[in-house]
């Protein structure tokens, strides 16, 4: 679905545009408060690795990460990120642990689901149990797959890494 | 299809007081917070609102703590924060169960316990939990604030005695006595709605609330108080049986329903047994 590119205009408390940490590098976007952080992502700032497939929350494949904990994209409006940390696929730059997997392990096929997985397995914690796994991607749907071949890939990501580079604090759990 | 934004404006109170004076004198204005029923309405073209009222930045309201012998949950608090809150494993087990199969992780860091309750689906995966336990419902606008059982909340499908004028600031719990049940039954465990989803208490009372077999969450007085009187679990299911009148809808049958209630009531019973 299509959504009208935000421009000014909007009459809102905190009118102006809104700032947020974005892979690391700061930006600002004069997009309207509303707009879906996922449209803001791909349209305004050109990062389309980010990719819409239901547009309810049900399916995951927008996922990005909001100060470290998965989120769907298309659920957020884009105040809900100033002044925090966006995190998507495009940080990984091609040749992260996890998405090297994904290709030897055949984790990926139409392509659709996976920058979406991939940043779903970015905050599991380290060294995962394949159960953990299975919660930790529960939010993401694959027509293709049938799913073992993500889980082998996440599970060969995380064997080749000492430490998961993606892996956040912000989003481990906390010891019971 | 979702509405132009140019004709959506937001508010964005830095506090409470702040955003009950905007529900007051700006109204109506319709409150988010983890945006996960509101944003797939408006993505949807399916809420006609267009002024909003932002609740996400009142972290006061995410607060979970004990006061005088009460477990009280802010409205904020995510599906994430119940399961991470030491407080709610040690004091509501069952709403700790009941957050683990809302949504998946994505929709368990953003939704809130104050959005599930107001939001008002009969499917709401906490609010059987909130029933079972008889949790009280503090409601507040600019004059004044009330409390409000939360089994004397609801008045109809998604209707409820909220005014437009009040928000949902937090949820009491006073110490649950008895063992603690939760069961949700869906297509799959994650990203399912709940085809029934229940929710009980065991102690000399037993209390027992259902969600997906009505137009609101409810409790089953009758068949808590066949149980409470001694019945078999069999005259228990009966009474059940004759208690609820579910429906055919896209997401089950009203006989499935049925079904399987009178089965998790009979597995609350076994699973829950001294």
């Amino acid at each position: 679905m299509n959504t009208p590119r935000s421009g000014g205009g909007a009459r809102t408390v905190a009118a102006g545009p809104v700032a947020f940490t974005l892979n690391g590098h700061a930006v600002s976007v004069d997009a309207h408060p509303m707009a879906r952080l996922l449209d803001v992502l791909r349209e305004d700032l050109g990062l389309t690795g980010t990719k819409e497939g239901c547009g309810e929350g049900e399916c995951g494949a927008c996922t990005v990460l909001l100060d470290g904990a998965p989120v769907c994209s298309c659920l957020v409006p884009l105040a809900h990120a100033r002044g925090r940390e966006v995190r998507t696929i495009e940080s990984l730059g091609g040749d992260h642990a996890l998405q090297r997997a994904f290709v030897a392990e055949g984790g990926a096929q139409c392509g659709a689901c996976t920058p979406g997985m991939i940043m779903a397995a970015l905050a599991l914690p380290e060294h995962p149990t394949r159960e953990r796994i299975r919660q930790g991607l529960a939010g993401n749907l694959c027509r293709c797959t049938g799913y073992e071949a993500i889980y082998r890939a996440v599970e060969r990501a995380a064997s080749e890494t000492v430490a998961t580079p993606g892996a956040s604090a912000a989003a481990e759990e906390r010891k019971p | 299809m979702r509405p132009a934004l140019g004709t959506i404006t937001l508010r964005e109170p830095r506090t409470l007081r702040d955003a009950l004076r905007m529900l007051r004198d700006e109204g109506p204005l319709t409150p988010l917070a983890g945006c996960t029923d509101v944003f797939v309405q408006i993505n949807f073209g399916t809420l006609r609102a267009t002024e909003f009222l932002d609740l996400s930045r009142l972290a006061p309201l995410r607060r979970i703590c004990e006061e005088d012998g009460r477990l009280v949950i802010g409205a904020l608090a995510t599906y994430t924060d119940l399961i991470r809150s030491r407080l709610v494993r040690r004091r509501l087990p069952m709403l700790v169960a009941a957050a683990r199969e809302v949504g998946g992780p994505q929709i368990q860091h953003r939704g809130t316990i104050g959005g599930n309750v107001v939001n008002g689906s009969p499917a709401g995966d906490a609010l059987p939990v909130l029933s079972a336990a008889d949790a009280t419902l503090v409601l507040a606008s600019a004059a004044a604030e009330r409390r409000v059982p939360f089994t004397a909340f609801y008045t109809g499908y998604r209707a409820s005695v909220l005014r437009p004028d009040e928000l949902l600031v937090a949820i009491e719990v006073a110490p649950v006595e008895g063992r603690q049940w939760f069961r949700k039954v869906g297509t799959r465990a994650a990203q399912a709605i709940s085809k029934v989803v229940m929710a009980a208490v065991r102690d000399g009372t037993p209390r027992i609330a259902l969600g997906s077999v009505a137009p609101t969450v409810v409790r089953l007085p009758r068949t808590e108080a066949a149980l409470a009187g001694g019945a078999a679990i069999a005259a228990a299911q009966g009474v059940l049986a004759e208690e609820i009148r579910p429906i055919d809808d896209l997401r089950s049958t009203a006989a499935y329903r049925l079904r399987v209630a009178t089965n998790l009531l009979a597995r609350f019973w076994a699973d829950t047994a001294a």
